[in-house]
């Protein structure tokens, strides 16, 4: 059974159609990039899978270990394995990243019915973590992402990736408003999460990710569908030809 | 205003409560004449109502009606109740001062072991010996009753330099249903000391009972104080609370006020710069829900030159419920570089919920530095889905979030301990909600 199943997948924001019968399967271990345009439905779709609110899904369907994951809550997606890093990161004031870490990844042991992290287990699990990560210990102690550089935002995503051990992750433009030491931080911290149980969606506007990423497949998403789907020398390609070729096909 | 209204407003009983409370209430003749007098302005007044400009927003003749008889002095049952109550709200550690039913309770309170600097008598013994604790700088018709209706209260004494170790709490506990409590206390807190005043105010087994409490504080030069007051009533219950506060010169204090129970509730504090180089940190927080209406009221007076004030206040509001923040900042002709700032934020929980900020700034000094700001929201959907994409239900997320929110305010109080127990009855508050 494939880890995830994207089926012909129709939605709309406020009228308008977005996604046009999108169609990705995604097994256990592998790494696959999704690139276009902007404009082309990349972060829909990430957002779809997530289950933020404000998308219709008019048609298709979305399996996630063979179970329907349009019909569950978000909490309910992130305690079965779904992770979204987001490509801006909010920032929320007052909830020190540590009470944030702790209180999330209790919630979803919770949800499967697992015990919650004693406190030592935990800090030194973060603290492990952090440290390969390059996130310095009173970063954890300010508010969640309050005054974090943009590449400190996505270190902390990465962080929460490596502490909830999702079995999929959406990337969703990580290496935007990063430079290139930022990136490469980041994109150490993904590959070290790395496994043959743990499936990666890498959405990105630029091959320039897929250097330090380099994924298994690559799908090129135009107006609302995948036009083509290769390996990881497609992303080459896209980098000498650039996306006009697809928008005219498509 | 006239009489009729005032009796049409407030019913049958506007006269009845005094003439039958009369003989339980203390004090010498002279203390009498003055209880009447107050009646009377309470009588040619009436309960507050809309059309009086500080109490717009708190209308009492249509939120509450009528005033309640004097609840009866607490039995050994009542005493009972009100020292489990007692025990469930205490701040652990500090000394307590119980007022049950509006009678001080020697045996529930920790008058005989004090600690050194710490003097305790009751509003009874002072008003043998004159009536100057009935009588207020101003009194409007709430206050006017609690002077002619007092029955007790604590008489705070903190001696010049006094450095308490833990706080002092004054518990005011309500056991008997369908009642008033009237009581008025005072603080006096001398030169250098550095106390902590926490003043709960808490029910034991009764419901809709009622609060009319009045307190009158003085604080020494150099005096670095805490007070912190916890109005946790009853869901059905009603608690008119009126402060006095004078601050000598270079004081630092730091007040908060938080209301997290009762039906109607209102905190007025009437604070006033008697000298120069003081600090003040004010600060509120509102948690209502149902149709609970929780109104915080504060008068600064910046009397003289060289002070500062602070007010921070958070409401979060769900169902029907509407909270009220008015912030008057006064500053006379002579208090130049004066500081006074306030910032109001409200947190809106459902469509119906409502919330009042209304400040005045009345400057009439020309080297000021004053300001205000207010905003009323929503919780931020961004915030929530980025929470529940990670784990967390919806009501734990607005949770979290919540206390974030109101984390704003009560982070100002310094003490671990104390910020920890607020807290505490924060997220107790969060859970009844959900």
């Amino acid at each position: 059974m494939a880890l995830l199943e994207v089926k012909d997948l129709k939605v709309r924001v406020e009228e308008r159609e977005i996604l046009h019968g999108l169609t990705l399967t995604v097994n256990e271990g592998e790494i696959h990039a999704i690139m276009g345009p902007n404009g082309s439905g990349k972060s829909t779709l990430s957002h779809v899978i997530a289950g933020k609110p404000g998308y219709e899904v008019t048609d298709g369907q979305i399996l996630f270990k063979g179970e329907d994951l349009l019909e569950m809550d978000p909490e309910e997606r992130a305690a079965r394995g779904v992770f979204l890093a987001f490509q801006y990161p909010v920032e929320i004031p007052g909830v020190a990243t540590m009470t944030f870490l702790r209180t999330a990844l209790n919630a979803q042991r919770k949800a499967r019915g697992e015990s919650e992290y004693s406190t030592p287990d935990f800090l030194k699990k973060v603290r492990e973590v952090s440290k390969s990560l390059n996130i310095p210990q009173d970063m954890l102690k300010r508010g969640v992402n309050v005054g974090f550089s943009g590449g400190e935002k996505k270190r902390n995503e990465v962080l929460q990736m490596a502490l909830f051990e999702p079995s999929l992750c959406i990337l969703d433009e990580m290496d935007s408003g990063l430079d290139i030491d930022a990136l490469r931080i980041a994109a150490d911290g993904v590959n070290a999460l790395r496994s043959p149980k743990r499936a990666m969606v890498v959405i990105t506007h630029y091959q320039r990710l897929l250097n330090y990423i380099v994924p298994d497949f690559v799908h090129v998403m135009s107006k609302g569908r995948v036009v083509k789907s290769g390996g990881k020398e497609l992303a080459l390609e896209l980098e000498e030809s650039g996306y006009a070729q697809f928008e005219d096909a498509a | 205003m006239n009489v009729a209204v005032a009796k049409t407003g407030s019913g049958r009983a506007v006269s009845d409560l005094f003439a039958s409370a009369e003989g339980r209430l203390p004090g010498s003749l002279a203390v009498v004449a003055v209880r009447r007098e107050a009646f009377e302005t309470y009588e040619r007044l009436g309960l507050p109502h809309r059309r009086i400009e500080e109490w717009k927003y708190t209308d009492l003749r249509a939120l509450v009606g009528e005033v309640l008889p004097l609840a009866a002095a607490p039995d050994a049952a009542a005493l009972s109740r009100a020292a489990d109550a007692v025990k469930a709200h205490a701040f652990a550690g500090a000394s307590k001062l119980v007022l049950v039913d509006g009678v001080f309770a020697a045996d529930l309170s920790d008058v005989k072991a004090l600690p050194s600097g710490v003097s305790v008598t009751t509003l009874r013994e002072a008003l043998d010996k004159s009536a100057d604790l009935l009588t207020t700088a101003s009194a409007d018709a709430v206050i006017s009753l609690n002077a002619a209706m007092a029955t007790d209260g604590v008489v705070l004494s903190i001696a010049d330099g006094a450095q308490l170790s833990a706080p002092v709490q004054i518990i005011h506990v309500a056991t008997v249903p369908s009642a008033s409590n009237f009581t008025r206390s005072q603080v006096r807190i001398g030169k250098g000391a550095r106390p902590t005043i926490i003043e709960s105010f808490v029910a034991a087994g009764a419901g809709a009972y009622q609060v009319n409490d009045a307190v009158l504080v003085s604080i020494g030069d150099d005096a670095d104080v805490a007070y912190i007051r916890l109005m946790d009533d009853a869901a059905d219950a009603v608690n008119i609370t009126s402060q006095f506060v004078t601050v000598g010169a270079n004081v630092k204090l730091n007040y908060f006020n938080m209301t997290s129970g009762g039906a109607v509730s209102r905190l007025q504090g009437f604070i006033t710069f008697a000298g120069e180089g003081s600090e003040l940190s004010l600060n509120g927080v509102n948690l209502l829900k149902k149709t609970e209406h929780g109104d915080l009221s504060l008068v600064v007076d910046h009397a003289v030159p060289n002070c500062m004030s602070r007010e921070t206040f958070r409401a979060v509001i769900d169902d029907r419920g509407h909270s009220v923040f008015q912030g008057r900042i006064i500053v006379r002709p002579d208090a130049q570089k004066t500081d006074g700032k306030m910032m109001t934020r409200a947190l809106l929980l459902s469509d119906e919920a409502e919330a009042d900020n209304k400040p005045e700034l009345e400057i009439f000094a020309d080297d000021v530095s004053c300001g205000h700001g207010a905003t009323a929201g929503a919780l931020d959907d961004s915030l929530l889905f980025y929470l529940k994409a990670r784990g967390l239900p919806e009501k734990q997320a607005q949770a979290l979030l919540i206390q974030a929110f109101v984390g704003e305010a009560i982070e100002q109080i310094a003490d671990d301990d104390l910020r920890e127990h607020v807290i505490g009855l924060a997220e107790r508050w969060l859970e009844r909600r959900s």
